[in-house]
């Protein structure tokens, strides 16, 4: 399939003599350079963006770093069933299931809950697994990014940064399909 | 002032010159790169990132200075001392500027004055080659080795081609010393025709295809694109400083850098008139002896910079020549246009001399 017309046949044909003295191509060869670098110091280089302080716009499905999910009463979502650490292809997951006294029923939705969940930054391979395989909607990745640290042991999350903060929830409705939303009720 | 002290200053200046000249390359090398493939290029140490010279110049002290274990270590140091210490001493022959007047004296701004300053400099170029060969071979590393010997052919070639084409500037001169070379594009006729420019006769208007010849030359010598074979990333490791790092690697690459600088003088001097602009005599006879030299000096400099530019141009838009072609190219084209080019001029100054 052509995608382009732009592709040349290549063949062993001998050179003509303007071929063979180089100079017309370079000399054409140059002016393009040239061309891209009056348009970059006139118009600004397309297609950059200045990192730390612009960021590349994500899409809203994009597969970052992981949030644990509070319900509506602010409840932790998540029972501790598992079947996220089975589904992660790259064993990232790790969990320890307790079970919920009276006084914390405000805590936790399920009388099950994960007392330790942690995923390993550097193990996870950000496929969404976790994601699909969890039947409370419980995890869900989100479009933000794993930070930068200085040691492997700081990779590992705890629940400390994965369940998410109760007075700053972070909204996953748009990555939901509608089985997944109606699913939640 | 006494001439000595003239000299050491402008020995001084010549070399902090060399120096910055060198550091800014590095930077405008990075800048023009990423205009002419639609980036911004270092924009972070101070305004448009003017300071990043003096950041990875800091950074080259602070890496660890590894030397291989089975390496010669006196010729491992003598490598990259050579070359810095050869791109930096072919400086003091050039002609920078006309001359300067203090205190009712005087002075050319040129370091020294030989008979012979075309010889000194071909033959301070062909010295660099030792410094390449030497740090490649005591490296005790094949990709260095082969990068040496690919650069000491290499530049033993185009040498022979750059040699043939200032045969016929000298020729056309009558003498190997750079102020005469210079001064002899001062005035006069251009082709006989045109009636008499002050400062524009230059050579390249003469001798279109010497300049071609040595303009390649010039890229093959100083180990530039598209003749940068000795240190080939993609094939050789970058060559004869594979095993180089730290600030011994910095003199590698900072020496290449004062080497483009140079040969860029040294091609201004022999095609672009040297240190001569548009109405130099006028501007002698009315604004007086020192306006004219500081302005001759920046006209050379301009000169010189443009030249680099144009090296970095070309480095950005062609790829790199395969090492037959590089071959082909050297002895089978660029020496024969020399030599016929040779023996055209020596027919014409037969022609119109007598």
């Amino acid at each position: 399939m052509k995608l382009t017309n732009r592709s040349k046949v290549v063949s062993n044909k001998e050179m003509t003599l303007a071929e063979k003295i180089y100079l017309p191509a370079i000399f054409k060869g140059m002016g393009i350079t040239f061309k891209h670098a009056v348009r970059t110091v006139m118009k600004g280089a397309p297609a950059v963006y200045s990192y730390p302080e612009v960021q590349k716009p994500r899409t809203t499905i994009w597969r970052g770093q992981h949030v644990l999910k509070r319900d509506e009463e602010g409840r932790e979502r998540c029972t501790a069933c598992g079947l996220c650490a089975v589904a992660c292809p790259a064993e990232a997951i790790t969990m320890t299931a307790a079970e919920r006294t009276k006084e914390e029923k405000g805590l936790y939705r399920e009388e099950k809950y994960a007392s330790v969940y942690e995923i390993n930054m550097l193990r996870c391979i950000f496929c969404g697994m976790c994601e699909e395989a969890c039947p409370k909607s419980a995890i869900y990745l989100t479009d933000r990014l794993v930070d930068v640290e200085t040691n492997r042991g700081s990779f590992i999350y705890g629940k400390e940064k994965l369940v998410e903060k109760i007075n700053e929830r972070i909204d996953i409705t748009t990555r939901q399909s509608e089985k997944q939303k109606n699913a939640v009720k | 002032m006494d001439l000595l002290t003239f000299k050491l200053i402008l020995v001084l200046a010549l070399f902090l010159l060399s120096l910055t000249i060198a550091a800014y390359s590095t930077w405008a090398e990075r800048k023009v790169a990423s205009i002419m493939q639609d980036r911004i290029g270092p924009n972070r140490a101070g305004p448009f990132g003017l300071l990043q010279p003096l950041a990875d110049g800091g950074k080259f002290f602070f890496k660890e200075d590894f030397t291989p274990a089975n390496a010669e270590r006196f010729l491992f140091v003598l490598g990259p001392a050579l070359v810095m210490f050869i791109s930096l001493i072919t400086g003091a022959v050039i002609p920078w500027g006309k001359s300067l007047n203090i205190g009712g004296t005087s002075f050319d701004l040129q370091v020294a004055n030989i008979d012979v300053g075309v010889l000194f400099i071909i033959g301070m170029a062909s010295i660099g080659v030792y410094g390449i060969m030497i740090g490649g071979w005591a490296s005790n590393n094949k990709y260095s080795l082969l990068g040496a010997i690919r650069a000491s052919s290499q530049m033993i070639s185009y040498e022979l081609a750059m040699g043939l084409a200032l045969l016929s500037i000298i020729m056309m001169t009558g003498s190997l010393d750079l102020k005469v070379i210079t001064e002899s594009q001062t005035t006069g006729k251009l082709w006989g025709v045109i009636p008499w420019v002050s400062g524009m006769n230059w050579n390249i208007f003469y001798q279109p295809i010497a300049f071609l010849v040595f303009f390649v030359a010039a890229l093959a010598e100083t180990n530039r694109h598209p003749f940068d074979l000795p240190e080939c990333e993609s094939e050789l490791v970058t060559g004869y400083s594979t095993e180089y790092s730290s600030m011994k690697l910095g003199l590698y690459m900072f020496g290449e850098y004062v080497n483009m600088f140079i040969s860029n003088a040294f091609m201004v001097v022999l095609f672009f008139g040297g240190y001569n602009y548009p109405g130099i005599d006028w501007v002698t006879q009315h604004w007086g002896e020192n306006t004219a030299g500081i302005l001759s000096v920046v006209a050379f400099l301009a000169k010189t910079v443009i030249g680099i530019l144009i090296f970095m141009w070309i480095r950005w838009t062609l790829p790199r020549f395969r090492y037959d072609q590089l071959m082909h190219l050297g002895w089978k084209t660029l020496i024969p246009m020399a030599l016929v080019n040779l023996i055209i001029t020596g027919a014409v100054i037969l022609a119109f001399a007598n």
